[in-house]
């Protein structure tokens, strides 16, 4: 077996020259499941970079982005299942993506609008993403519960980032997935920063996978800019799971290519040759040469994955600018099951403040 | 100040001689800076920490070139946790340094709260005095920043609800400055919460000679005789505004910004009261069990008699705050304010 308890040692099938390491799985004969990871790596990258460009021009929220971390989320969404449930965090956009949130819908989620977490498909299952740091942790351990409870073959899979290890809401949670052998997957995006503090401020633990030794559960470091490495661990870990064996830890280490959000700056806390000697790291360009010396991978049909994804990603932001303001009673109708009678009242009067505030009338009386 | 010189014999920077304070013109956030800056070089037991309070200087600046000037052995970037921030500062403050930490957005301090609620508001009283706990836990807060989900929460409430902590909001560059320094030298824990959008809203000019301002007090920002305005935070802006608004229908708006939300300085309110017969409480919060409630209730039972109309409140809706495509229809503004003070006035 593959995963043994190796908690310090870095899985990684494919290194940054894009050549391959040791003994491949037999699982990546498979071209089709590679060519996904890469058109899925390339519309996300392109995307992000859409979203970056919206948010400078004003059209666009706070957002933040994946850019280096598309691995990820990219061999998450493949290896999740219909009938398991993803906690995302906040860079999950691939595994979001692959799961069938669409593209407009991550646009309106960070464009300011609840209905962004409105998911439909197989994700409709699915938390929405998360902003207070590590809690879905937690939320994940009481999803894979109930499948426990229930005898379920399913799995619950939850994200954070190196730095949300930090907290009690994450290992609370794994610690109880220790001791009630929970069928749930944590996944760690190591992005060795989390806004300005470096990773070594953020734990004196050599790795973040051997947190899992403490609380009982099998973990281990893979390489998260090579996608099949962490396909293949995040699917032993969700087999594992389903299979009623108990939690794993996975550490996806990579790098946070980007600022933290688009209202950071990190030029001020870190240095332009960190930053270039990681861009040497990244997982597209690295899975791009993997496929071209297999023959899988050409100019031609580079351009042409190109040209649909940035058509795609088009079509997405004009459908996102056409989508309506939410309507009023929207902040109120989802409160409770049944509104009750003082929201109700209260509705009528927001519906008024509206209608004003949308004749421009704002300090007029 | 600064009897606790557990750092004194580092080769920290000492105050230089008897200079002539220097006067800056700064916005809120700036203003928070410059009272922190003088508090540490005032007082060597004054610590910083939080996420991301170091290099980055928090990531509203609010802590920028502190630890340039001070060491990273009083401006500390912490791990992300906030229930540690709250209990180490709990730890730290019980031996005599002062800290000061950052929660990076009020929707972050709940994990805190445990600490705050539990330790920090009652060492002193469960020791019968043996350990006080002298922290200042800083936040950003309130909506109107265009902000990502779960970052524009006003739940001060919380806070002014538990018996054992002050709860300061300024509402201006001066307030925050001298406020905060007040915070820091007070021997008892306060919570303070920054309105982030009046971080970079106005400037004005601060003399930085470290003189605090009185934590236990409301200031009056403009004197009226027909109408009671009260609010504090952001909303003392738009209730400014609407006082504006007002003098134009020859209504005489007396504004008054609470500052302290625990203790509440009721004297002054009620005085105002007396004098204009009307109140309007403006807040961003949403109305149930509020700092609003517990002003009205005061109003009823001490100002009963001088009231000419009911007390008028203008606030948010009993919803979270809405993400920032609708968040101008619950954030209260100029229109309601002057709408609510017409309407007590009107009253008959
Ligand atoms: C409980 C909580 N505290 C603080 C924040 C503010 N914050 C947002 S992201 C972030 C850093 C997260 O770092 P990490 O977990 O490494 O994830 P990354 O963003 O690097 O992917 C912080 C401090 C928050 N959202 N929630
Ligand atoms: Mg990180």
């Amino acid at each position: 077996m593959l995963y043994t308890k190796t908690p310090y040692a870095q899985h990684q099938f494919i290194d940054t020259e894009g050549k391959a390491v040791g003994n491949l799985p037999s699982w990546m004969e498979n071209s089709e499941q590679l060519l996904r990871f890469y058109r899925t790596m390339t519309l996300i990258r392109l995307f992000d970079k859409r979203v970056v460009s919206l948010q400078r021009t004003g059209q666009m929220g706070t957002y933040a982005s994946c850019l280096g971390q598309e691995a990820i989320g990219t061999a998450i969404g493949c290896a999740l299942q219909p009938q398991d449930v993803f906690v995302p965090y906040y860079r999950d956009q691939a595994a979001q993506y692959l799961r069938g949130v669409t593209l407009p819908q991550m646009l309106q989620y960070w464009g300011g609008d609840e209905w962004g977490n409105h998911f439909t498909g197989t994700a409709a299952g699915d938390f929405p993403n998360c902003v207070p740091i590590a809690t879905q942790v937690t939320h994940a351990a009481g999803i894979a519960s109930a499948f426990k409870i229930r005898g379920e073959k399913r799995a619950a899979l939850v994200t954070c980032g190196e730095g949300a290890t930090s907290r009690g809401d994450f290992y609370e949670p794994m610690n109880l997935a220790g001791v009630w052998q929970l069928p749930l997957v944590l996944v760690v995006n190591n992005n060795q920063w989390a806004i300005s503090v470096p990773r070594h401020l953020q734990t004196g633990a050599a790795t973040i996978a051997q947190k899992a030794v403490a609380a009982g559960i099998e973990g281990f470091q893979v390489d998260g800019n090579d996608v099949c490495a962490v396909y293949d661990a995040v699917q032993y870990a969700l087999e594992k799971a389903r299979a009623g064996k108990g939690a794993t830890l996975v550490e996806a280490v990579t790098y946070r290519l980007c600022d933290h959000t688009t209202a950071d700056d990190a030029t001020r806390y870190r240095d332009h040759e960190e930053v270039s000697a990681a861009w040497l790291k990244e997982p597209v360009k690295r899975l791009q040469t993997f496929l071209h010396e297999r023959g899988l991978w050409n100019e031609q049909k580079e351009q042409q994955l190109v040209a649909e994804c940035q058509a795609e990603i088009e079509q997405g932001v004009k459908d996102f600018q056409a989508l309506p303001l939410q309507p009023v009673d929207d902040l109120f109708d989802y409160l409770f099951d049944t509104t009750p009678p003082h929201l109700i009242a209260q509705r009528e009067r927001a519906k008024q403040k509206a209608a004003r505030l949308a004749g421009g009338n704002r300090h007029g009386h | 100040m600064g009897t606790n010189g557990i750092f004194s014999n580092n080769s920290l920077q000492q105050t230089t001689g008897e200079q002539e304070p220097a006067t800056h013109v700064v916005t809120l956030v700036e203003a928070v800076n410059l009272a922190l800056a003088r508090a540490m070089q005032n007082d060597p037991a004054v610590v910083v920490l939080g996420e991301d309070v170091g290099t980055n200087g928090g990531v509203f600046r609010a802590t920028s070139g502190l630890k340039e000037r001070f060491g990273c052995r009083r401006v500390m970037d912490t791990p992300l946790a906030e229930a540690l921030i709250a209990g180490v500062s709990v730890g730290m403050a019980s031996q005599g340094l002062k800290p000061v930490a950052e929660i990076q957005f009020m929707g972050f301090i709940y994990a805190a709260v445990e600490h705050i609620v539990s330790h920090a508001a009652r060492l002193r009283h469960r020791t019968r005095g043996r350990l006080h706990c002298p922290m200042v836990l800083r936040t950003p807060f309130g909506g109107g920043i265009h902000a990502p989900e779960h970052h524009c929460e006003s739940t001060e409430a919380i806070f002014a609800h538990i018996p054992g902590i002050r709860v300061v909001v300024p509402s201006s560059p001066t307030r925050a400055y001298g406020l905060l320094l007040s915070a820091i030298e007070d021997p008892d824990p306060v919570i303070f919460l920054e309105p982030s959008r009046l971080y970079r809203m106005v400037k004005q000019e601060i003399r930085d000679d470290g003189v605090g301002l009185p934590l236990d007090t409301c200031f009056t920002l403009r004197p009226g005789k027909d109408v009671t305005l009260i609010a504090w935070g952001a909303c003392v802006h738009e209730t400014l505004q609407a006082a504006r608004e007002l003098e134009k229908r020859n209504i005489s708006a007396e504004v008054i910004d609470v500052a302290s939300l625990n203790p509440i300085d009721y004297d002054t309110l009620l005085a105002s009261v007396e004098k204009t017969g009307r109140c309007v409480i403006v807040q961003e919060a949403p109305r149930p069990c509020s700092v609003g409630s517990e002003i009205a209730s005061v109003m009823a039972e001490k100002g009963l008699l001088f009231l000419k109309a009911p007390v008028e409140r203008v606030n948010g809706f009993d919803t979270p705050i809405p993400y920032f495509r609708r968040e101008n229809i619950y954030l209260p503004d100029v229109h309601e304010i002057v709408s609510a003070a017409v309407r007590a006035l009107e009253f008959t």
